[in-house]
């Protein structure tokens, strides 16, 4: 492509990613702004393999935008339906708009100083000579790593400390959630469409993540677009109305959770007995160990991401056989959810977004 | 030297720079977290812009790896904050 079509389409990119970030937070629409949300994720995919960041862009298209924008509006399709006690209501005709307008400006001013001081850093980091040591000494070592894409050798090998302590935090996240209450009722059976569409999509989803897991040794892809990929199916399943999405059950559940974690430990341990460094793989070795971390940390991303959605801790499932057919249905506990409740008509998304105003203005 | 850096980088730098207000001042939590998620977005696209070297040149990995890991990273915490204001909507509601 010729450096002015270039221009043209860094331009447009520029101004769309922009203008999306912009309405996705002026407004007070909870459902218009997540969805704005999610396009600014896929046009960001965009302008990422324009950059040649092709794994970014697989995991902000699959996570940023799929997996953040599922999270986000499974929230505001939860918090629409809540019923708000009569005299939360009754308050808001007494409530005063917005915060002060000198709060509103210091806070302008603190973040423009912000945008100011990251911009300098910019403009000093582009206008001095580039530094080469880091993508040097990559390159240098590429051979050694195991693996010949340079993305998956530093996250895998040369910075492997980081991608450790990555999968930690998703776990402790995962962990949290479990903490905080039981997870969202589920959702009624879809009709012939969509469960036709889900019927076609999953196997492929899944068939994608093996792909996406193998091919991350030498071309873009890896545990984190795989683990995704692989949320992906699960998500479809329960959106069509499935209680079995593919989740483990009990103690298995755990052992995938820590999976990524716990394969990393035990590899870095092994080497430390072999009289190696911590995850200092020997590079003969290194491409196999490689692919069995990468293969324990895509269950355990793919299950983490799963639970986020669910948001709490998945209900024991009674497994019956009918009629030649194993149906599974989650064991009942505490109330039971009304399907009245579930197929009532949704009251409008901005409404959702003013009822968490009115409760989080009473403390 | 490059234009697309310039371009990206800049954007990136106001993108937070929005996220951020809205982060601080808006009263719905969930464009408060949209506002995070987007600072985020924002300060990744100034490290993808510092990585770019041209067309036909490598870019540099290091950037790009710890910008997956930061996706990763803010999907988890936006999550935990997700989990957060269902359990603070709910014990509001049964007050």
């Amino acid at each position: 492509m010729s450096d002015t079509s270039l221009l043209v389409l860094d331009g447009l990119l520029v101004i769309s990613l922009v203008t999306l970030a912009w309405t996705a937070l002026a407004g007070s629409d909870a459902r218009r702004s997540v969805i704005l949300f999610m396009a600014f994720g896929l046009v960001l995919a965009a302008a990422w393999v324009r950059l040649l960041a092709p794994d970014v862009a697989l995991a902000e298209a699959a996570i940023g935008a799929g997996l953040a924008g599922a999270l986000l509006l499974a929230a505001v399709r939860e918090q629409s339906r809540q019923p708000l006690p009569a005299r939360i209501v009754s308050k808001r005709s007494h409530n005063k708009p917005g915060v002060n307008i000198a709060l509103q400006w210091a806070v302008s001013v603190l973040c423009a100083v912000l945008a100011g001081t990251l911009a300098w850093a910019l403009a000093h980091a582009l206008n001095s000579a580039p530094q080469n040591a880091l993508p040097r000494a990559v390159s240098a070592n590429l051979e050694a790593s195991g693996v010949s894409n340079p993305v998956t050798a530093v996250l895998l090998n040369f910075r492997a400390y980081d991608t450790l302590l990555e999968l930690a935090v998703l776990l402790t996240a995962v962990l949290g959630i479990f903490a905080l209450g039981p997870a969202r009722p589920g959702y009624q059976s879809a009709g012939p469409v969509f469960d036709g569409l889900a019927r076609w999509l999953v196997p492929v989803l899944i068939l994608t993540a093996g792909y996406l897991l193998w091919v991350g040794a030498h071309a873009p892809g890896g545990a984190f677009q795989a683990g995704a990929t692989l949320a992906a199916a699960s998500v479809v399943l329960r959106l069509a109305g499935r209680h079995q999405i593919g989740l483990p059950q009990g103690p298995a559940l755990r052992v995938v959770m820590a999976a990524g974690v716990g394969m990393f430990v035990l590899v870095g341990l092994g080497l430390l007995v072999a009289g190696r460094p911590f995850l200092g793989y020997p590079p003969p070795w290194a491409g196999g160990l490689i692919l069995m971390i990468e293969s324990a940390a895509t269950l355990a991303i793919a299950a983490t991401l799963v639970l986020a959605f669910l948001g709490g801790q998945p209900r024991p499932l009674a497994v019956r056989v009918a009629r030649g057919r194993i149906a599974a249905t989650p064991i009942p506990t505490g109330k039971p959810v009304s399907p009245e409740g579930i197929r009532s008509t949704e009251p409008h998304a901005a409404e959702a977004c003013h009822r968490i105003q009115e409760t989080q203005k009473r403390c | 030297m490059l234009t697309a850096q310039w371009l990206y980088g800049m954007s990136g730098c106001l993108i937070a720079a929005l996220g951020l207000r809205t982060a601080l001042l808006h009263a719905c939590l969930l464009h408060r977290l949209i506002g995070i998620n987007l600072t985020g977005a924002g300060v990744f696209m100034v490290l993808i812009a510092v990585a770019y070297r041209g067309a036909g040149m490598p870019p540099d990995p290091v950037p790009h790896a710890l910008v997956l890991t930061g996706i990763v990273v803010a999907v988890s915490a936006t999550a935990l904050a997700l989990a957060l204001a269902r359990r603070l909507t709910a014990e509001q509601i049964n007050d």
